[in-house]
């Protein structure tokens, strides 16, 4: 039973590098280092060793339930691991570019501000990375991929003192939830699939799964999506692309192993990790080749316009990612393996040797100039090669596209709500809420035909006010209230829904409220330490001034938004058990609720603390720069 | 700005716009130079005020900084009183006092320009910046690129406007959303109308709008100027000009109003009452900005006290009737430590500065190049070639820049062998970083067994294309250079020329960090060609005419100094006779021992050496940072300059300097008239004060007048770089080049009589700006009465020190290498 252990520590040891850089003194440059260091080759050789135990015991996948967070009679929430080819694979390569990366910062931070943040921040993302990819069930998963999306967003956002940093950390984030809105929906769909938290090791019964699906034609392809949009959005494909070279703001290193090679392929790795639950439905794999090849073909097309080097290796990138979606959904999946290895270690060395190419394309010039460029648009009609030139130089208005398509709409439905003001929000919804749990008490067990919708119209409520949270711009404390209380319509649609325990609900709100609470103490104390730089229009950088609220209010906003920080994300996939089968709507709604309040919530996090400071004490780039 | 406003004439104001952009040439041919060059004019105090209340630049250290070191006893309170008296008498010297160490001031800034154009967000909710920018960017910078893109922009030979007209008829959806700002692009030809457009009917604000549309990218902006007069800068040259640029965002800005207001848009001013549009302006009874430049003097009195109180008392050295060797180098500051430590190991040398193009205006094409690059200083047009042969190719290919890999196929074959390949190359040079191909190495430059040519071949020259130097032509350029470093006798048996150049690895502004007097090139050409020509019998013989004998058995040797690695490369080797070699190979040991001390010196620098390891493994590390892919400081280039000095090597020899400072040999006996001062003092004030100024600045607001940090740096177009895909290019210094650097002004040292360096200035009224606005501090040294005269309005007065006594230092082996600080000046004990 060694390999349990050696398994186990391959989570704990990243875990306990991010603690305890996190626990020295950021001007301890050296130790931090060294610990990075330390761990990241600690764990290289707990992955070799778990690789050598596990191929010794028969090499046969290994399902390892860790620690169980919460049983109730019908569901039980388990952190469970689980052991195969697929995760010695990609813990080998990311255990190994950590290395690579942890060694090369060390010299190439020297001096930087923020140190400490940047070694914390990847041994976070490497925290995440590895449960993701040791994860044996949907929902340790589900924890991990939420935690290389904070990750994200704080590498993005590392020069938080600059305007376009933080913009693209939003940006890129919010793509990121969109994407999260797949697992959760998938994991909800494969709940009720099976009647319980299903592992990835029963999947690959493949009778077991092949007879549910069989019965379940509809669910099951719905699931199949589901998976895909989370896998697209997290490897930039088509239509989301145009998020991977806005990711390039950080540290160079931190985006040659983000973006360049761990980061980006995990959408490779859920459908690999998936594949029994679409690899026998010919529709997804159709789409999934389709989504590869139109993702091939523009980011080959948009590569070859590029000027700058970084969006250059991006796009070029998402086009082998493409191909490797391309690949997958013919069944090929050594092949992907294979050139997800390759593809990521070129990247990531292009990424890293990228200023190079200034002193090496001049003197190479210098030797060989030759001004005409051969490509495909040397050989189209000169009217078609133009037009496919300028489409390309607009990265083929994917990222307009993404704006008008989801964030305009959603900004939209906020402003219907602009009536609701500090003034009257109180007014209208405390009754309106009120009126719907007296409605819950005194009717609980009536049959009457309108109870049916009301858990639908409770839960559109809520989505309503995350979307107006979103679109507020004047009043912080209020945005951070319409998602609290979005919380507490979603539990009251679900109280509606099915006849449960109350504790679910206690449970589900306890962490929320203890968040929100915290959150709505700094801001206050903001306002009156800030009267004149209090709102949401604009970023305003008051990190500056205010680091030790900032990073409460962060822990807050994470809190707030059911980040598996507090008992609420125990809560949330407990709340989503309760919708039934057949309520897509219903499902869908709280999904949105849940993605778009994460979305708001960091969005007024990084207006409120990130950003140049709108005071203009500090030195402050321009807002181009 | 101009007086008249009411009017706008594009031509008045696209003149002003340039003035004020920044002016940095592509990476390739990156020069330090002032960053406020446009604000020169004023005196320095001035100017830093206006520029600060026109654009919100950090002119000076924050406030806190400079209390923080006197609080520390970094600063000499009597320099503090000195510089107070100076300004204010000893009535407001309390009332001042506290004004510097005690008074809290308001530090935020603000700036004029960009006001009006924050009425699009204000008034009309409109953010322009973010509609128009990254599209503007991504258009301009396809059209300059130089090879990232592998797909060429069409039609590229045409400038930027035609080129959008032809693209924008020859395609299908055209490049704009909008079929009105189409039919402007094919007819407008001026920008009036299009400002009529976006800025409305008052056109005493265009030039208002313009300065805040040019200086929301002012990367860009100064970019597209700069290329507009110096399109050689280009390898593929494009043709571009401000106005072209100016004209497309005009368009774009009508092209996002049209798209969220419809045809019948709102302009700028529509709800706009009170505007005031003079920008720049000044504010004489800015107190803050006093005490701030207050505090600036203190810095640098505290500093330039210490080192001319040293200068003041020159030591007694163990002379040596025949020199063992010369040595001549160039003016840069690096160099500074490195010949102490050769006149160290070997007392009897003499080492020389000057400006390391040796007075050779040449440009070099090397053998297999399809170029030549100019190797002089930035504003000589070369006038001679000097052709290569007989070398070998020196250009690598490196498949990991390869097109191929980011293309479809290519990128599919290739990630999967050359990905693994990757992965190999990356751990090696993670861990042990060796030369790679990708590497700048100042050696490369020039292949060392090839030959040059570079006597003047008719056969070879053209029209404007002039192949090597007659012999009167070396004889005076020789003569020249001999002249103005004090060197026409005594010459030793043998004589070296020392160029320097700079290794780095990933490294984009690789040519700020070699020679400044070659543009940014290794100086290993001039100092070889120096030599070669020092060497011809020819030469000798016309110099006798010039009352320079030099003996027969003395002989020139070129050399380049690569400064990062502390390595050397000799030339010409085997030209040498049998005791020539002998005596160069004495001398080449002395070199060894004194790059291996210096580079350990070097290392107390580097934070991550541990600089007491034995002097071979520190000299390793040292030289493996000139090759490690992560190592963002590969040297410190000029961080800490902060002095000048015009003299012969005996004023200074004495001294510990650190390396802060550039030495330029010059014999006042031997320039009773201030010929060769002249010319000096018309290359120290732009070369030495550009590369002080331009590190003061980027130090003082690395976020607005440096690049800031270098980390997260994209490559655009292989001409610049910018933070991320959507940003303006940066320019100025990045912090990595800054870190250690303690902004102070030069401070120039002529080893001269007043009334003759007076008179030079008054003169050279250009060089004089320098100096009169206080841009460069200027003091002399008397020779005849071994007093300090500094230069204030127009006169030379004594100077009165406020220290009384320097440290001394027993050998060089005392330096305290465990110290990372600027280390203070020393006397240094003369060795035997």
């Amino acid at each position: 039973m060694k390999l349990d252990i050696v398994i186990l520590l391959l989570f704990v040891i990243p875990f306990l590098g991010f603690i305890s850089v996190v626990a020295t003194s950021g001007k301890k440059e050296t130790l931090i280092s060294k610990l990075a260091f330390v761990f990241v080759s600690m764990h290289l050789l707990a992955v070799l060793s778990a690789t050598v135990l596990w191929i010794l015991s028969g090499n046969d996948a290994l399902n390892i339930p860790e620690v169980t967070l919460f049983r109730s009679e019908e569901y039980v929430f388990i952190i469970d691991f689980y052991f195969d080819k697929l995760t010695v694979f990609f813990l080998l390569v990311g255990s190994f570019i950590m290395l690579l990366i942890t060694r090369y910062s060390r010299y190439y931070m020297h001096l930087e501000r923020g140190y400490k943040r940047f070694f914390a921040t990847i041994l976070f993302f490497y925290t995440g990375f590895s449960l993701t990819v040791l994860a044996g069930n949907f929902e340790t998963l589900f924890m991990g991929w939420e935690i290389l999306g904070i990750s994200s967003f704080l590498l993005i956002g590392f020069y938080r003192e600059r305007y376009l940093p933080v913009r693209n950390a939003v940006k890129v984030f919010s793509i990121y939830r969109i994407g999260d809105v797949g697992i959760l929906l998938a994991m909800w769909a494969s709940h009720h699939l099976w009647h319980e938290n299903i592992t990835f090791f029963k999947l690959h019964n493949q009778l077991l799964v092949d007879s549910t699906i069989s019965t379940h034609s509809g669910i099951g392809l719905f699931i199949a999506l589901c998976l895909l949009l989370a896998a697209a959005a997290k490897s930039a494909q088509f239509p989301f692309s145009s998020w991977l070279p806005r990711a390039m703001e950080g540290p160079t290193p931190s985006s040659a192993i983000f973006y360049g090679s761990l980061s980006v392929h995990l959408g490779v790795f859920l459908l690999l990790r998936t594949h029994p639950l679409w690899e026998h439905q010919w529709l997804a794999r159709v789409l999934i080749g389709l989504i590869g090849l139109i993702t091939a073909i523009m980011g080959y097309f948009i590569a070859s316009v590029q000027s700058t080097i970084k969006t250059q290796v991006a796009y070029a990138s998402v086009s082998q990612i493409g191909i490797m979606f391309i690949t997958l959904s013919l069944g090929f999946e050594n092949l992907v393996l294979f050139h997800f290895l390759g593809n990521a270690f070129l990247r990531m060395y292009q990424l890293l040797v990228s200023p190079s190419i200034v002193s090496y394309k001049i003197r190479d010039q210098f030797y060989h100039f030759n001004p005409e460029r051969k490509s495909i648009f040397n050989f189209l009609p000169q009217r078609l090669s133009n037009s496919l030139y300028i489409w390309s130089l607009k990265e083929w208005n994917l990222d307009s596209l993404m704006n008008k398509l989801v964030f305009a709409r959603a900004k939209y439905f906020g402003h219907r709500l602009d009536f609701l003001n500090q003034g009257n929000a109180l007014f209208f919804l405390v009754p309106f809420y009120l009126f719907g749990v007296f409605v819950f008490f005194r009717y609980t067990n009536s049959e009457h035909g309108l109870m049916g919708y009301f858990p639908e119209v409770f839960s559109f409520i809520g989505l309503l006010l995350v979307f107006r949270a979103f679109s507020e711009r004047i009043q912080p404390k209020l945005a951070w209230l319409f998602i609290l209380m979005n919380h507490f319509w979603v539990a009251l649609s679900i109280a509606f829904n099915e006849h449960f325990d109350l504790s679910h609900v206690v449970l589900y709100l306890s962490g929320v409220v203890v968040s929100a609470s915290i959150g709505y103490f700094v801001l206050h104390r903001l306002r009156s330490a800030q009267p004149q730089a209090y709102h949401l229009n604009g970023y305003l950088g008051h990190i500056s001034r205010h680091r030790t609220w900032a990073f409460i209010f962060l822990l807050a906003s994470l809190g707030l938004m059911g980040f598996p920080i507090t008992v609420s994300f125990i809560g949330e996939d407990l709340i989503f058990s309760h919708i039934q089968e057949s309520q897509y709507l219903l499902a869908t709604m709280n999904a949105l609720g849940y993605v778009f309040s994460g979305i708001a919530l960091i969005r007024m996090y990084s207006r409120l603390f990130l950003g140049p400071d709108v005071k203009l004490e500090y030195p402050t780039s321009l807002k181009s720069a | 700005m101009s007086e008249l406003k009411a009017f706008f004439s594009e031509e008045h104001v696209l003149h002003e716009l340039k003035h004020y952009l920044p002016n940095q040439a592509p990476l390739k041919d990156f020069i330090h130079h002032n960053t406020l060059h446009s604000f020169q004019e004023y005196p320095f105090e001035e100017a830093l005020r206006r520029a600060r209340l026109a654009f919100g630049y950090r002119v000076y250290r924050p406030l806190a900084e400079y209390r923080k070191t006197f609080f520390e006893g970094r600063f000499s309170e009597s320099v503090l009183e000195d510089v107070i008296q100076n300004h204010f008498g000893a009535a407001l010297m309390e009332d001042w006092r506290r004004n510097l160490l005690y008074k809290a001031y308001d530090t935020s800034s603000t700036s004029s320009v960009g006001n009006l154009r924050a009425h699009w967000k204000s008034d009309h909710k409109l953010n322009m910046d973010k509609e128009t920018h990254p599209i503007l960017f991504r258009w301009v910078s396809s059209f300059l690129d130089q090879g990232i893109g592998f797909a060429g922009f069409p039609y590229k030979d045409l400038s930027l406007i035609e080129a959008m007209r032809k693209l924008d008829s020859n395609s299908f959806q055209g490049v704009f959303k909008n079929s009105t700002t189409r039919s402007l692009l094919q007819s407008v030809t001026s920008l009036k109308p299009l400002l009529r457009l976006v800025v409305g009917v008052r056109e005493d604000l265009y030039e208002c709008y313009l300065f805040d549309q040019q200086f929301a990218h002012p990367g860009w902006s100064g970019m597209v100027a700069v290329l507009e007069t110096t399109s050689g800068s280009l390898l593929d040259r494009r043709k571009i000009s401000l106005k072209d640029f100016i004209t497309l965002e005009l368009l774009l800005e009508v092209d996002a109003l049209i798209s969220k207001f419809g045809e019948r848009f709102p302009d700028v001013s529509a709800r706009l009452e009170d505007f005031n549009n003079d920008y720049f302006i000044d504010r004489p009874d800015d107190e803050y900005m006093k005490v701030l430049s207050l505090w600036q003097e203190v810095s640098e009195w505290n500093y330039y006290d210490q080192v001319l109180l040293g200068m003041s008392r020159p030591q007694a050295i163990a002379s040596y009737p025949v020199p063992s060797f010369q040595s001549i180098f160039c003016i840069d500051d690096r160099e500074c430590s490195f010949r102490r430590y050769l006149e160290n190991e070997d007392p009897a040398c003499q080492t020389f500065g000057t400006a390391g193009f040796f007075g050779l205006d040449l440009s070099f094409k090397p053998e297999h190049g399809l170029f030549d690059t100019k190797s002089c200083p930035a504003p000589i047009t070369p006038s001679t070639v000097i052709l290569e042969s007989e070398s070998e190719k020196r250009h690598r290919k490196d498949n990991h820049f390869h097109h191929g890999s980011y293309s479809l196929l290519g990128g599919w074959l290739l990630s999967q062998t050359m990905g693994f390949w990757s992965a190999l190359k990356l751990t090696a040079s993670i861990f042990y970083p060796t030369e790679t191909k990708s590497m700048v190495s100042s050696f490369k430059h020039m292949d060392k067994e090839g030959k040059l040519t570079f006597k003047f071949d008719e056969k070879q020259s053209r029209e404007g294309f002039k192949v090597g130097y007659t012999s009167t032509e070396m004889a005076d350029k020789m003569a020249a250079l001999l002249y103005s470093i004090g060197l026409v006798e005594g010459f030793a048996p043998v004589v070296y020329i020392v160029g320097h150049g700079a290794s780095s690895m990933n490294n984009t502004h690789y040519a700020g960090y070699d020679c400044g007097a070659c543009s940014g090139r290794p100086g290993s050409v001039n100092a070889r060609v120096a030599a070669a020509m020092l060497n011809m019998a020819e030469v000798r013989f016309l110099l006798i005419e010039r009352d320079i004998i030099i003996p027969k058995e003395t002989v020139f040797i070129g050399a380049l100094h690569d400064t990062t690695k502390d390595e050397i490369e000799f030339y010409d080797e085997a030209t040498l006779g049998e005791i020539e070699k002998n005596r160069h190979f004495n001398c080449k040991s002395v070199f060894e021992k004194a790059l291996r001390k210096n580079a350990r010196e070097r290392s107390r620098r580097f934070l991550l050496i541990d600089s007491h390891r034995k002097e071979t493994s520190v000299h390793r590390l040292v030289k493996k940072r000139a090759m490690s892919l992560f190592e963002p400081r590969p040297e410190w280039n000029h961080a800490t300059n902060a002095l000048c000095i015009v003299g012969r090597r005996s004023t200074n020899r004495h001294l510990f300097l650190d390396r802060r400072a550039f030495l330029n040999s010059f014999d006042y006996r031997l320039d009773t008239e201030g010929k060769y001062l002249t010319g000096i003092l018309n290359a120290v004030a732009p070369v030495c004060g550009g590369i002080n100024l331009e590190y003061y600045f980027s130090r003082v607001d690395n976020y607005r007048l440096g690049a800031g940090t270098k980390l997260p740096h994209n490559v655009i177009g292989l001409i610049g770089v910018a933070n991320g895909m959507d940003g303006d290019l940066r320019t100025g210094l990045p912090a990595q080049m800054i870190n250690i650097h303690e902004p102070l002004r030069l401070l120039v040292i002529v080893e001269h009589e007043p009334q003759i360096v007076l008179n030079v200035l008054q003169a050279n009224p250009v060089t004089k700006q320098w100096f009169y606005n206080e841009w460069i501090h200027l003091a002399c040294l008397n020779p005849l009465d071994g007093k300090i005269y500094i230069y204030k309005h127009h006169v030379f007065k004594e100077y009165k020190f406020c220290a009384n006594h320097i440290s001394r230092l027993d050998s060089l082996e005392a330096i305290r290498i465990e110290e990372h600080d600027n280390l203070p000046v020393s006397y240094l004990e003369a060795q035997p």
